[in-house]
């Protein structure tokens, strides 16, 4: 498949292939690591921080799929009609996986909300039988 | 109009005279192989439904008020290592790299019809998937024997607030621990001592106690106290963590490692396939390693994600 690449080329190529994917999931790791305090102490108080962390590793992640879906699995010598029909379905699926994590984080916003507000204390009553003027005001 | 005297060379596009596209067959789609299209259909099935099972993962960890820290409950290795978060995932991860740079070369030497060459490629492929195989049977181990966890019992929960622990007498101690930070619920026999070293070597006894409360099965949940956020003030017992977390992990990482192990099947029956020179006879450049390649590439990719999900974030 790599047909403009000698023998020697195609090797030298895997091997890079070999140190830039342990080489990214070392900095992955890393990464996760200081964001969680482990490596520098007091770091993970910082949501931001875990936010960014969590970023980057993301991108990195998508960019170690990108290399083996291209380079291993030979995508880049495929035809274009195919490469489109596997990779849209699998762009859509990792943009449901993400676009979850938002959704799941939204209902515990939400269920904290609710118990807020059940706790909170009753307000004064805004209608006639309360003993205002009876103006509905949220 | 399709006629049957057309020579299809299945590699070129299929076009009558006129321009219009001609459907009496023969040639491929995609200009390539049925079954190396249909390997990558079915792994874009199979995609989906570890996306799905992913999905389920993030909607249930991110909607829960506390999920335990990964790397303080991924942090033990063999030969009793300790307290070294995320290393042994990390080593599983290489593993599995490893063996997708020894496919790349199995398909390589197979484009070359070197028969050896694709042989020894493959084989290491294959011990690569066991090695992970290994380590992901060691972890399960690790967790389900020592750590008793289960698809119905997580033992490990986290703090939402900072707090201190009890003494045996039900004072406050000096142990202090932070919000968000995790802790494992630890089993014991009643009326022995301690299991593991870095209990100090208490005798627990079934009940409920000042400083802690054991259950049925012998769990000891370890009193403590917030110092701060709405529970300050109060006596309360370590509980266990959210269910889903045990269920979610051995599901999630059983179906990637029953597709690793699928993997080696395929990878040996191709081992057995390439040495008894069924592939030189095929003349079609050792396709099969290829396409058993796209699959071992899929379950290196889904590492990938998993590992991601669940460890780093």
């Amino acid at each position: 498949m790599s047909a403009h690449l000698t023998y020697e080329e195609s090797k030298k190529r895997v091997l890079f292939g070999l140190y830039l994917l342990a080489g990214v999931t070392l900095v992955e790791v890393f990464i996760s690591l200081l964001a969680k305090g482990h490596l520098i102490p007091g770091l993970e108080h910082y949501k931001a921080i875990l936010y960014i962390a969590g970023l980057v590793i993301g991108v990195l992640s998508a960019y170690k799929a990108y290399f083996i879906v291209y380079e291993f699995m030979h995508m880049r010598y495929e035809v274009k009609g195919l490469a489109l029909t596997i990779l849209l379905p699998m762009a859509l699926l990792i943009w449901a996986v993400i676009a979850f994590f938002q959704e799941g984080n939204s209902w515990k916003n939400r269920r904290e909300l609710i118990k807020q507000k059940n706790e909170a204390p009753a307000r004064q009553g805004h209608l006639e039988q309360d003993g205002q003027r009876g103006t509905y005001v949220i | 109009m399709a006629t049957t005297e057309n020579v299809m060379d299945p590699h070129v596009e299929a076009h009558g005279h006129d321009g219009a596209a001609d459907w009496t067959g023969g040639s491929e789609p995609f200009r390539v192989s049925y079954g190396k299209l249909m390997m990558w259909y079915f792994l874009v099935s199979d995609a989906f439904t570890f996306a799905g099972f992913l999905i389920a993962y993030g909607a249930l960890r991110f909607s829960s008020p506390s999920w335990p820290v990964p790397d303080f409950v991924f942090s033990t290795a063999p030969f009793g290592i300790h307290h070294a978060p995320l290393i042994f995932v990390t080593v599983m991860s290489f593993l599995l790299i490893i063996s997708s740079v020894t496919m790349v070369r199995g398909v390589q030497e197979g484009h070359r019809e070197n028969k050896g060459g694709a042989l020894f490629w493959v084989l290491m492929t294959a011990v690569g998937g066991l090695g992970f195989l290994g380590c992901q049977a060691w972890e399960w181990t690790n967790l389900i024997k020592t750590e008793n966890m289960s698809v119905t019992r997580n033992p490990f929960g986290s703090f939402t607030a900072d707090g201190v622990y009890l003494d045996m007498e039900g004072k406050p101690s000096k142990e202090a621990f932070h919000a968000g930070s995790s802790y494992l619920i630890h089993r014991h026999e009643a009326g022995h001592g301690a299991a593991t070293a870095h209990e100090g070597g208490h005798a627990y006894k079934p009940g409920d106690h000042p400083g802690y409360m054991m259950d049925a099965d012998g769990f000891v949940h370890r009193k403590f106290q917030y110092t701060s956020g709405p529970y300050a003030g109060q006596v309360q017992v370590e509980s266990f963590g959210p269910k889903a977390f045990g269920a979610l992990f051995f599901f999630i990482t059983g179906f990637h490692g029953f597709h690793v192990f699928t993997g080696v099947l395929l990878l040996l029956i191709l081992a057995v396939n390439i040495a008894s020179g069924l592939y030189v006879e095929r003349k079609n450049g050792y396709e099969m390693v290829e396409k058993i390649g796209l699959y071992w590439h899929f379950v290196d990719l889904v590492w990938v994600f998993v590992f991601l999900v669940f460890y780093l974030l």
